[in-house]
């Protein structure tokens, strides 16, 4: 499907469906901007001053015509609207079983944490065959995550959580760069995906594995930052709870209603006077500046830790 | 036309008053094209050597020529100047300028004193953005993304922001003119669907231009705010919204697009009618599809920001409706290919330009469409990809219509004709030249080189060679046109009034016209006669008596005996 598979392989289960709808795209372009230029070649050559062609019959417009080069090309572009737009709902929506990994973006580097507490700059270890779904925020100006052999881009953006994911379908080092001017060293904001078989990912985890899950490390920072004095259960201070906050709708003083995600939990730490929660005051100091956006991934990660039924939570 | 006619005694708009102060004074828009068309073509070379540099860097992979913070300066400057110190300005204000007026038969554009006053608005943005050039640049790209522009960058924001602030007003003033005067100042007969196609697509880029530009004034205002004093709107630290700005930048900036490539159409329909000696096909078709892109050319903007966080459910919408505004522009482009059918053509340099246009326009608009499928704009959108498309449809179709258009009038603006062959020449090389500078940038970028790199992996390094051997052909195209151009200035033959026997009104009135355009309002009876015989052959320059003597059975196609049909559609 790829003529240019030497140059940029297809190393993901999106890429040859992507590539599909490219070359078909390039087919069909291809043909009509051949059709249009072949079209003016041979008039201007057959119609040109002096030659003698049978110029009887000009008209100066047709309906039928018009209606017809309206028609035709506005129902391919519909057809190709819909397959796009299936393919693209794909791309945006991770599989349930994606293992998630968090990247803060910052100038001019990629810091990647994994949820076992593995951290890495700039690279990117990712077992072959197996979804991986990417949180990722940044902690100064938009960049762009991009993996050109997977096919794959998501802007990354201060202060709210995009989403990116892919499953790896070969073993190998693929470039990874910043897609989205950043400034000075955008050019250099690069790396490297590395796909590796399961077992050897497992090997890889083990050798570079530390102490803390990043749950776990999360929960440390939640005690440091005395999160738990206000939202801790014997609390004389009146907070929510946070066990089970996670991917449950809040209510707020407003009168609105929000989906607990990754992103509200974020602003509640950082701006918490934003959305309040209906029935409680407006107490909470910012914690802006005090946690990094890897520490306060960490915490959202105990966070949802705590709202998963079934381990009920890892111990803090 | 001996020099013993009447109306030859009367002096053209060159010849009296050849004082610096009168030109700067003056109110006559063939004036004021003309000081338009000096500052253009000043930035259009600015801009072009700031493309130089970047196209010398990108010959070796780790960028040998500059460092990182001044290459990021030249492509900014590049983009801001070219595109509103150049693009946006090019059509309308100089062969929009000249020719508006005399194509609808007006002694001048509605309001002759703003249009003085937004040539130095022009100028004025002009001098801020050289000014921050001078102070060391800018390095946000043109796109002044947020929070980078307004919390991130140390470089001389404020000025270029300035500068593109005040030159939108000229933009805005010269779109408000251009509508009052084609509203109010037709002669008579030339009802809307008698209007040349150039008019109508001066029209239809100034509603844009009126509707669009002072949401960027907002913009660049709320990114001065934010930069200056500190006020939370697009940094999130502030509590801002950075897509917020995406959103406000792309809402001008698409229809941006389509304020440069809307008079670029309707120049080349009409070059294309002129060698072709045929009316264009489908009239009406071609001035509605030039109305529907400007009116749905305003809501396509998100479709710059499917990677951006955007919801799926908005990159869904605004992917349907890129799909939609493309076809008008297939209309277009098929419809030009229709009017060769049967035409009686020949290829002089002006039609070469305008072959050259549909050709460009049609592949940077055909890649257009993939960039409008949200799934393949995931992986080329920040490439070179998206640099090819939009230099196929800027300057592949803007810059080469626009060259067209300064061919195909320059003998009525300067009553001179250049060099024939070396015109032909020039615009085969840029042709071939223009392809091997953007064709490989498709390919750099459906490999994967994002855009704004100034270095990148060796193995695109062939494709970038290849593409900057294609810029130095390139500039010796463009660098030619000014050499033969100013050449027929001084040796040139006289062109006559209508050298290419051309309909329309401004070939009615001599070469280079009169102060007044014409002496008496002409009277219009149809457009693109060109199954008529010139309405003035042989007889002395028409300033003023009726423009096509197109009575009951005057007309029989040139080509063969069948009377033309008329357009069914009318």
């Amino acid at each position: 499907m790829n003529p240019f598979h030497m140059l940029i392989p297809e190393a993901s289960s999106l890429a040859p469906r992507i590539d599909a709808l490219f070359w078909v795209m390039v087919t069909l372009c291809g043909l009509v901007a051949a059709g249009v230029f072949g079209a003016m070649m041979f008039f201007c050559v057959r119609y040109h001053r002096g030659h003698r062609a049978d110029r009887t019959g000009w008209q100066a417009g047709s309906l039928g015509v018009e209606l017809t080069w309206t028609l035709v090309p506005f129902a391919l572009f519909i057809a190709v609207f819909v397959w796009s737009l299936f393919l693209f709902a794909d791309a945006r929506t991770p599989p349930a079983d994606a293992d998630t990994l968090y990247v803060v973006a910052k100038q001019w580097m990629w810091k990647v944490q994994h949820p076992t507490g593995q951290r890495e700059i700039n690279t990117l270890h990712v077992p072959l065959g197996h979804a991986v779904r990417l949180t990722m925020t940044s902690q100064d100006v938009i960049h762009s995550f991009f993996i050109p052999a997977f096919r794959v881009k998501q802007d990354v953006l201060p202060g709210r959580y995009t989403q990116l994911w892919f499953t790896p379908t070969r073993l190998g080092t693929f470039p990874l760069t910043c897609a989205e001017y950043c400034g000075l060293d955008h050019s250099k904001m690069g790396g490297a995906v590395i796909v590796l078989s399961p077992a050897e990912f497992a090997r890889w985890l083990k050798l570079h594995g530390t102490d803390l899950s990043l749950a776990a490390r999360g929960a440390g920072l939640f005690r440091r930052s005395g999160c738990g004095g206000c939202h801790g259960s014997n609390s004389t201070v009146h907070a929510p709870a946070l066990e089970g906050v996670y991917g449950r709708p809040v209510h707020l003083a407003d009168g609105a209603t929000v989906m607990a995600d990754e992103r509200y939990l974020h602003d509640s730490i950082t701006l918490p006077n934003g959305q309040v929660v209906a029935g409680y005051a407006p107490v909470m100091p910012s914690f802006a500046g005090q946690l990094s956006e890897e520490d306060l991934l960490a915490i959202i990660a105990y966070l949802k830790s705590i709202s998963v039924p079934s381990n009920g939570g890892e111990p803090p | 036309m001996s020099a013993a006619d009447p109306v030859m005694a009367v002096p053209n708009f060159l010849d009296r008053d050849y004082r610096l102060r009168a030109w700067l004074t003056t109110h006559d828009h063939k004036r004021i094209a003309i000081l338009y068309a000096l500052g253009i073509t000043f930035f259009f070379f600015l801009g072009g050597a700031a493309a130089t540099l970047i196209r010398l860097n990108l010959i070796t992979p780790d960028g040998a020529l500059l460092k990182a913070q001044t290459y990021n300066k030249a492509f900014t400057f590049h983009g801001v100047v070219m595109v509103w110190f150049f693009l946006i300005p090019s059509i309308p204000t100089t062969l929009g300028n000249f020719l508006l007026p005399l194509m609808i038969g007006a002694r001048d554009v509605a309001f002759p004193r703003l249009n003085l006053a937004s040539w130095y608005l022009y100028m004025g943005g002009g001098l801020f953005t050289i000014a921050a050039l001078v102070a060391g640049g800018v390095d946000t790209g043109w796109t002044f993304y947020t929070p980078f522009s307004t919390m991130f960058s140390n470089t001389n924001v404020f000025l270029v922001v300035a500068g593109v602030f005040i030159t939108g007003f000229s933009s805005i003033l010269t779109g408000l003119n251009f509508i009052v005067t084609v509203h109010s100042l037709r002669t008579r007969g030339m009802s809307w669907f008698r209007l040349p196609l150039f008019v109508w697509g001066i029209y239809a880029t100034s509603l844009v231009m009126v509707l669009a530009t002072p949401v960027l004034a907002m913009t660049l205002a709320l990114i001065a705010l934010e930069r200056g004093l500190g006020v939370g709107v697009f940094d999130p630290s502030l509590g801002g919204d950075p897509l917020l700005f995406q959103h406000l930048f792309w809402f001008y900036s698409h229809p941006a697009v389509y304020i440069m490539i809307l008079p670029a159409m309707g120049l080349v329909s009409e070059i294309i009618a002129c060698f072709v000696r045929r009316r264009v096909f489908g009239y009406r078709f071609m001035t509605y599809s030039m109305l529907a892109i400007a009116v749905i050319g305003f809501l396509v903007w998100g479709h710059h920001m499917f990677v951006s966080g955007q919801s799926l459910y908005a990159s869904m919408v605004f992917s349907i409706l890129s799909f939609v505004v493309a076809v008008p522009s297939a209309i277009k482009v098929f419809n030009w290919t229709a009017t060769l059918r049967k035409g009686d053509i020949t290829l002089e340099a002006p039609m070469l330009y305008a072959l050259g246009f549909v050709g460009l326009f049609m592949l940077g608009g055909l890649t257009g469409l993939m960039l409008a499928a949200p799934a393949l704009d995931m992986p080329l959108t920040d490439t070179y990809f998206v640099v090819a498309h939009f230099h196929y449809v800027m300057v592949g179709g803007s810059v080469m219509a626009y060259l067209g258009g300064i061919h195909y009038w320059w003998p009525k603006i300067t009553g001179r004709l250049y060099s024939e062959s070396w015109a032909r020449f020039a615009a085969i090389l840029m042709f071939f030249g223009f392809n091997l500078t953007f064709f490989p940038q498709y390919i750099l970028g459906y490999e994967g080189m994002p855009r704004r790199y100034y270095s990148y992996l060796p193995q695109f390094q062939v494709l970038n060679v290849l593409s900057s051997a294609g810029a130095s052909v390139l500039a010796v195209a463009y660098l030619l046109p000014i050499l033969y151009l100013l050449w027929s200035l001084r040796y040139g033959e006289r062109a006559g009034n209508n050298p290419w026997n051309a309909r329309g009104l401004e070939w009615q009135t001599r070469s280079p016209p009169p102060k007044e355009n014409f002496l008496e309002p002409p009277v219009v009876q149809e457009a693109y006669a060109y199954d008529q015989a010139a309405p003035n052959a042989g007889a002395p320059p028409n300033i003023g008596t009726q423009v096509s003597g197109g009575g009951p059975g005057g007309g029989t196609a040139s080509g063969g005996g069948a009377a033309p049909t008329g357009e069914s559609l009318q």
